[in-house]
Parts: C-alpha cells; sequence; structure tokens
C-alpha cells in the first residue's frame, strides 16, 4: 500500500474497442456450446470436443482482451505465473485421465 | 407450540451426551463472562477501532495467533479424548459415532485452522518487516482473509454444539459424505466451513506473493531476500495453485448434496474415486504449504543462534521452489491401493521418492550452517535442533510409506497415523514454536520467560516420542486407524498406553506453554533494543520492538543478504548510516468492512448447512451489498505528517 506512489499505478492499455470485442467474443463462447447442449446437435464425444474447444478459446480472450497479459513490464511475473497454471493445469486434466482409467466402473 | 419448541430444540442442539453438555455450558459461560468484562471495563469501542477493524499487518497477525491457539486448545482436547478412548480395549468412553466426529474435527481444526491460522499469522507479523516494507500489498485484502478465515472455523466448530459435527474423516471421502450416508447437517458444516475460510486462504496467497515481489526495500533484490521470506513466497505459490482445487472439490460435493447432482455418489454415473483424487491434489501441496515456512523459520533461528551466515543460500531457495512445484507430482501415494494400476503406482512412488532429495539438502544446509558456529541454546534455537531428527525419521518412514508395494501393508494403519503425526508435530509444530518464541519479542516488545519455555520443550519432545514410537509398531501389528474399540487378545494394548501416556505429557506441555505466556505477561523485562536477542540478522530487527504503525519512519537501502548484521558491524567500526529524511507515509485506513462482509458470509454459510434459504439468501444479499459500498469509498488512505513520525520515533527510541 505504501509504496505505491513508486509506480504501481499505471494504465493497463485497453481500449473501449478492444474491451468490447472481447465482451462480445466472449458471449459468443458461451452460447455456441449452450446451443450446442440444447438442441442435441452432435454426437457425445463431438459435443465433448466443442466444449472443450471453446473453453480454451475462452481462455485465451480473457488473458488478451481483459488481463492484457501482452502489455507486461519485465519482470513477466504474470507470464510465468501463466506458464506455471498450464503446466498444473494439464497435470490434473491429464493426470486424473490416467489414474482414473483404471477405475471407471459402471460405464 | 411449545411441543414444537422443544422439539426443534433437542434437534438443533447437540443433547444427551454429558461432555457436549459439559461443553456447550462452559461455552454459553465463557461467553458470557466476555460480554461481562468488555463492558465493565468500557472495551467495546478498543476492540472495535483497534482489532476488530484494523487493517495493520501486525495486528492481524497476532489475531491470527490467539484463534490458532485457541484452535490447538480444542485440536488437542480431542486428541486426548480419542488417546482416552483407546488406552484400554473395549472401553466405552467415547462410542463409534462419537470417535467418528472427533478424528474428523480433530484432523480439520489442527491442519486448517490451527496450521495455517500459525503460519499466516507469522507471514503477517514478519514478512512486511523483513523486507523493508509498511504493510502487505492489500491491507484490506488483508483483514478480509482473516475474517473469513475467523468466521469459517466458527462455522465449523459450531457443529460441535448445534446440528451435529462432521464425521466423514478430515477429507470426507464419499459416498461417506453424500447425502445418502451422511444425511445430517455436519458434513454441510464441514463443506461451508471450510470453503469460507478458504477462500481467505487463497487471497492471503495472492496478497503474501505481490507483497513479496513488488514490496521488498530498495536494493533488495529477490537473491538477497532472508530465507523466511523465500519460504513465504515459495509457500504461497503452492497455495494460489492448490487451494482452487480445493474449492473446485468442495463445491462439487456440495451441488451433489445441495441440488442433487451426481460428480461422486455411487449411483447416476457418478465416482467417489474422482474425489480422492481431486482432493489429494489439494492435499499433498497442502502439506508442503505448511512445512516450507516451517522450513524458512528454522533458517532464520538457526543462522542467527549459530552466529553464522545460513549455508547454501542459493540451494536452500532452489529447493524451496522445487518442492512448491514438485508437490503437484506427487499425489497418488496417498492412494496407491485403489487400484489405478501398476503404472501409475510406479510413476508416483518415484516422484514421492524425488521430493524427498531437496528436503535432504536442506537439513545439510542447517547442520553445516551450525557447524563451528557459536551455538546459543536458546528456546526457538533447541526447537530448531529437536525438529532436525525428528523431522528426518518422519521422512524416512515417509519414504517407506512411498514404496507403493509396502504401503498396501502399511495404508490406513498406525503406521501412517505416526509417520504424518510425526512430520506434522516434528516439522511444522515445532518449526511454529520455533518461530512463535523468535518473534515474539519483535511482535510484543519482551521475550518469553525461557525456564518455563524448556520445561514445555523437554514435555514435547518426550511426549511425542513416547506418543508416537509406539504407533509404528501398532501399525505393524495390524492396527489400524479410525477404530475406537480392540479385542483384549490382539496384544495391543500396553503400547497403547504407552501412547496415551506420552499424549499426556504433550498436553502437560501446552500447559506449561500457557503458563509460561501468562507469566510472562506478568513479570517480563521490556526489551529497549528492538534486537531482542542481540544475534537478529535482518532487517525485522533493525526497527523497535514492538514495530510502529508505519514499520520503517525510513525505509533502509538493504543490499546485503544479512543487512542488519552487517549494518550493526558497520556501526560498531563507527560508520553512521546516512541520514534519510523523512517523508509523510502513506497508510491505508482502517475498514469495517471485511469484518461485516465475514460475518454475512458465515450466515449464508449457516443458512446453507440447515438448508435455510430465508437465512442463507439475505447473508449472500448482505455480501453483495458490502462489495458495492466497498467499490464506491474512494477516501480509504491517509498520510502521517512527519512530526508525528519523529514524536512516536522519539518516545520508542529516546526509552533507551
Ligand atoms: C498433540 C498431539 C496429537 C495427538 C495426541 C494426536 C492424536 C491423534 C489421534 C488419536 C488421531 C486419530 C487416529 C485414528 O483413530 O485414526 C489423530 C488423527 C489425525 N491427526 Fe492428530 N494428534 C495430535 C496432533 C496433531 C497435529 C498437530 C495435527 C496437524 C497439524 C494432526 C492431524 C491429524 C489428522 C489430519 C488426523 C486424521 C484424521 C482423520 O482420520 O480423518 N494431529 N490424531
Ligand atoms: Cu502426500
Amino acid at each position: 500500500m505504501a509504496n505505491h506512489d513508486t509506480g504501481a499505478h499505471k494504465s493497463h492499455g485497453g481500449s473501449f474497442k478492444s474491451y468490447l470485442i472481447g465482451f462480445l467474443l466472449s458471449i459468443v463462447l458461451t452460447i455456441i456450446p449452450l446451443v450446442v447442449v440444447l438442441n442435441d446437435m452432435m454426437s457425445r464425444n463431438a459435443t465433448l470436443i466443442v466444449i472443450l474447444a471453446m473453453a480454451v478459446l475462452q481462455f485465451l480472450v480473457q488473458l488478451f482482451f481483459f488481463m492484457h497479459i501482452r502489455d507486461e513490464e519485465k519482470p513477466r511475473y504474470n507470464l510465468m505465473t501463466l506458464i506455471l497454471a498450464v503446466v498444473i493445469l494439464l497435470t490434473i486434466v491429464a493426470g486424473s485421465i490416467w489414474i482414473m482409467t483404471y477405475n471407471m466402473t459402471a460405464g | 407450540m411449545l411441543d414444537n419448541l422443544k422439539e426443534f430444540a433437542s434437534e438443533f442442539f447437540v443433547t444427551g451426551d454429558p461432555l457436549i453438555l459439559g461443553a456447550q455450558v462452559s461455552i454459553a459461560l465463557t461467553m458470557i463472562a466476555i460480554v461481562i468484562v468488555l463492558t465493565y471495563f468500557k472495551k467495546w469501542r478498543w476492540l472495535w477501532t483497534e482489532w476488530l477493524t484494523t487493517v495493520d499487518h501486525k495486528k492481524i497477525g497476532i489475531m491470527y495467533i490467539i484463534a490458532s491457539l485457541l484452535m490447538l486448545f480444542r485440536g488437542g482436547v480431542d486428541a486426548l479424548l480419542m488417546r482416552t478412548q483407546l488406552a484400554m480395549p473395549e472401553l466405552n468412553f467415547l462410542e463409534a459415532e462419537h470417535y467418528n466426529q472427533i478424528f474428523t474435527t480433530h484432523g480439520v481444526i489442527m491442519i486448517l485452522f490451527m496450521a495455517m491460522p500459525l503460519m499466516f499469522g507469522l507471514f503477517n507479523i514478519i514478512v512486511p518487516l523483513q523486507i523493508g516494507a509498511r504493510d502487505v500489498a492489500y491491507p484490506f485484502l488483508n483483514s478480509m482473509s482473516f475474517w473469513l478465515f475467523f468466521w469459517g472455523a466458527m462455522l465449523f466448530n459450531m457443529s460441535f454444539v448445534i446440528g451435529g459435527s462432521p464425521d466423514a474423516g478430515w477429507l470426507a471421502y464419499p459416498p461417506l459424505s453424500e447425502l445418502s450416508h451422511s444425511p445430517g447437517v455436519g458434513q454441510n458444516f464441514y463443506i461451508w466451513g471450510i470453503q469460507i475460510s478458504g477462500i481467505g486462504s487463497l487471497a492471503t496467497g495472492i496478497n503474501f506473493i505481490v507483497t513479496i515481489l513488488k514490496m521488498r526495500a530498495p536494493g533488495m533484490r529477490l537473491m538477497k531476500m532472508p530465507m523466511f521470506s523465500w519460504s513465504v513466497l515459495s509457500s504461497c505459490i503452492s497455495i494460489i495453485f492448490a487451494f482452487p482445487i480445493l474449492t473446485v472439490t468442495l463445491f462439487l460435493l456440495f451441488l451433489d448434496r445441495f441440488l442433487g447432482a451426481h460428480f461422486f455418489t455411487l449411483d447416476g454415473g457418478g465416482n467417489p474415486m474422482m474425489y480422492i483424487n481431486l482432493i489429494w491434489m489439494w492435499g499433498h501441496p497442502e502439506v508442503y504449504i505448511v512445512v516450507l515456512p516451517a522450513f524458512g523459520i528454522f533458517s532464520e533461528v538457526v543462522a542467527a543462534f549459530s552466529r553464522k551466515k545460513l549455508f547454501g543460500y542459493a540451494s536452500m531457495v532452489f529447493a524451496m521452489i522445487a518442492i512448491s512445484v514438485a508437490a503437484f507430482f506427487t499425489w497418488a501415494h496417498h492412494f496407491f491401493t485403489m487400484g489405478s494400476g501398476a503404472n501409475v503406482n510406479a510413476f508416483f512412488a518415484v516422484t514421492t521418492m524425488i521430493i524427498a532429495i531437496p528436503t535432504g539438502v536442506k537439513v545439510f544446509n542447517w547442520l553445516f550452517t551450525m557447524f563451528r558456529g557459536k551455538i546459543q541454546f536458546t528456546t526457538p534455537m533447541m526447537w530448531a535442533i529437536a525438529f532436525i531428527p525428528c523431522f528426518v525419521v518422519g521422512g524416512m518412514t515417509g519414504v517407506l510409506l512411498s514404496v507403493a508395494p509396502a504401503d498396501f501393508q502399511f495404508h490406513n494403519s498406525y503406521f501412517l497415523i505416526a509417520h504424518f503425526h510425526q512430520v506434522l508435530i516434528g516439522g511444522v509444530v515445532f518449526g511454529y514454536f520455533a518461530g512463535l518464541y523468535y518473534w515474539w519479542p519483535k511482535m510484543f516488545g519482551f521475550k518469553l520467560n525461557e525456564h518455563l519455555g524448556k520445561w514445555a520443550f523437554w514435555f514435547w519432545n518426550i511426549g511425542f516420542y513416547v506418543c508416537f514410537m509406539p504407533q509404528y509398531l501398532l501399525g505393524l501389528m495390524g492396527m489400524t486407524r479410525r477404530i475406537n474399540v480392540y479385542d483384549f487378545d490382539m496384544g495391543w494394548q500396553p503400547l497403547n498406553v504407552v501412547s496415551t501416556i506420552g499424549a499426556f505429557l504433550m498436553g502437560i506441555a501446552f500447559l506449561f506453554q500457557v503458563w509460561q505466556i501468562a507469566h510472562s505477561i506478568k513479570f517480563h523485562k521490556k526489551d529497549t533494543t528492538g534486537d531482542s536477542w542481540g544475534v537478529g540478522r535482518t532487517l525485522e530487527w533493525s526497527i523497535p520492538s514492538p514495530a510502529p504503525v508505519y514499520n520503517f519512519a525510513t525505509i533502509p537501502v538493504a543490499d546485503e543478504r544479512d543487512w542488519w548484521w552487517e549494518e550493526k558491524e558497520r556501526r560498531e567500526q563507527g560508520i553512521q548510516p546516512k541520514a534519510i529524511p523523512l517523508e509523510p507515509i502513506h497508510m491505508p485506513k482502517n475498514s469495517a468492512i471485511p469484518f461485516i462482509k465475514s460475518l454475512c458470509w458465515f450466515t449464508a454459510g449457516f443458512g446453507f448447512v440447515f438448508n435455510w434459504l430465508w437465512i442463507a439468501i439475505p447473508g449472500l444479499i448482505g455480501v453483495a451489498i458490502c462489495m458495492l459500498v466497498r467499490s464506491f469509498q474512494y477516501d480509504t488512505d491517509y498520510y502521517i505528517q512527519v512530526d508525528e513520525i519523529k514524536r512516536t520515533e522519539a518516545a520508542l527510541r529516546g526509552a533507551n
């Protein structure tokens, strides 16, 4: 708190336009899986893939349009944290799939 | 009408057990006593303005520590009750149901409401002082974290007298924790108590990472930072990745129980094993979260009382960061017996063994730091020295457990119980005690009585070995955990009696500590130097004890590893530090919102526990209102003017 005046307050370079685009993109990316699921448009596996793909895109939209991951100055702590987060995330998903494959009771 | 009320009350309050009745009466009496004392001494306003609404990291830290010591008491009483039940075969002191509740609350309280807050208390008090900051990065959020923890813990503890305690183990494995097997409210208390305090823990993790990365004194590069702050950073890295996993897992369990979802149920396509898989992705990092700061404390204490630089600074830093990341790759060793196949087990056995290596590196670093040092056997140093053999043995039994095929024998036996208590007590508790004794004079301006402290130390240590060494044998003899009775012919009685005696020795040790604190408050000698032990090496010892609100009147350029030690040597040679002109200091204002908002969360949680939406919804609305109000507050800071700083400093420093 006390040290804040030493330059922590820089504006985070988002323009109105980029926020608007981000907002619209994130809405569209939310609606697509909803429509697919509610209308039973695809097979089970295809639906899963669509949901996952939209989730990943959504994640990227949030990062670039709202969290300004590109604009960070050095040292890039946010980027480092993000990479670690992705590693852990992949571990969670892949590890769970691996561990649970032998454990699928009634499928 | 009256009958209805009676019926309601008999279900609402836990009744029928003399132990619990005793507790209810004593809780009621304590509360009345507190109200009377506060009113009589006209202390309500003081309590509100000085403590409940404070955003000062030092005061928040003290509140964390008080709360955690109370929780240590509660968890300890639970432990003694269990050990009493187990002392003799076929005792009827605690029935099975009650025993289940007690080991569940004991486990949850010790880890989440004792170890975590004690750790956060030390973070709060020490980190800003050690890195030359005037507060944490987000003081308001910090107060929010504390009150979320506090009200979450209160909600959890309430289950003991209202509604009934959870009884599905400290990690609440389904299907036992599902509605089908635990229809009561106990499990809801578990979920909401942990969720509410868990948000606080996550926020603390973020807060301290930012504080450490952004608010160090000028000149203090990361590789010049004191080791405790490094350990806090590594622990917080684990927190911010692990706690969201816990939150999501418990939320899914909540959906199962509250909305009839089927994530972990036995029917409807759910899979309870998925819960076990998920919860340990938090659970394993959690054990490192609590032990890393203890490693940091030992590094500080050992260096200070050996009057030497810490040996192998860089390797220590590397080991800590390596542990905080590697901790995420070992979780399946908690369920080798679940049947995930040989490859999975082999992989996780190896990762577990690998993580023991950086820990071993640290042990050697501490030993080399002591080597040829001028060691002073003060209480903090004694705890640090006692920790080493204890943790080494605990760690080695851990490596034994990590041998997957052997674990089929050890799993869920008293061998496991002995192992994790050895690392949790010998590592975490001893570590935090070392820190508490070491930094106590920094917090309060006087040392704790060393003589009584040594009594407590010996009782704790002897008690520990007497209690837990027999349990390794009991485990090998086939005694499983979470049982409340056993037969005469098992041959377990002699060792169990010994173990119970050890537990009571630790109980006596705790009483010595209470006595020690009370005695020292009454008869202490005020410390006037700020460097109470005379051997301080880092920044926190360069300012008066207790530190003024703003911590540092001027922030020194701390560009050496043991800056204060070097500075003392310079001053001895007559080199005076360059005077830095005073400037007005920018400080955060107190706020009542964290307290009120957490109370609203508590209310909402309470409503959800009993499925009373008429309480839950107003609680949530209260939370929303608090957020709104805070968003429109602009007047949240103030300046301390130069003449006031001068006056404060003169009063603090002039005294000596
Ligand atoms: C002060 C001395 C302590 C004693 C005498 C003690 C004793 C016990 C006993 C008797 C059990 C139940 C064993 C069973 O029936 O399965 C237990 C379980 C447990 N204890 Fe302790 N304990 C102590 C301290 C601690 C501390 C400091 C921690 C953590 C920081 C801790 C964490 C746990 C956990 C997580 C469990 C497992 C609960 C469960 O089965 O769900 N204990 N302890
Ligand atoms: Cu583990």
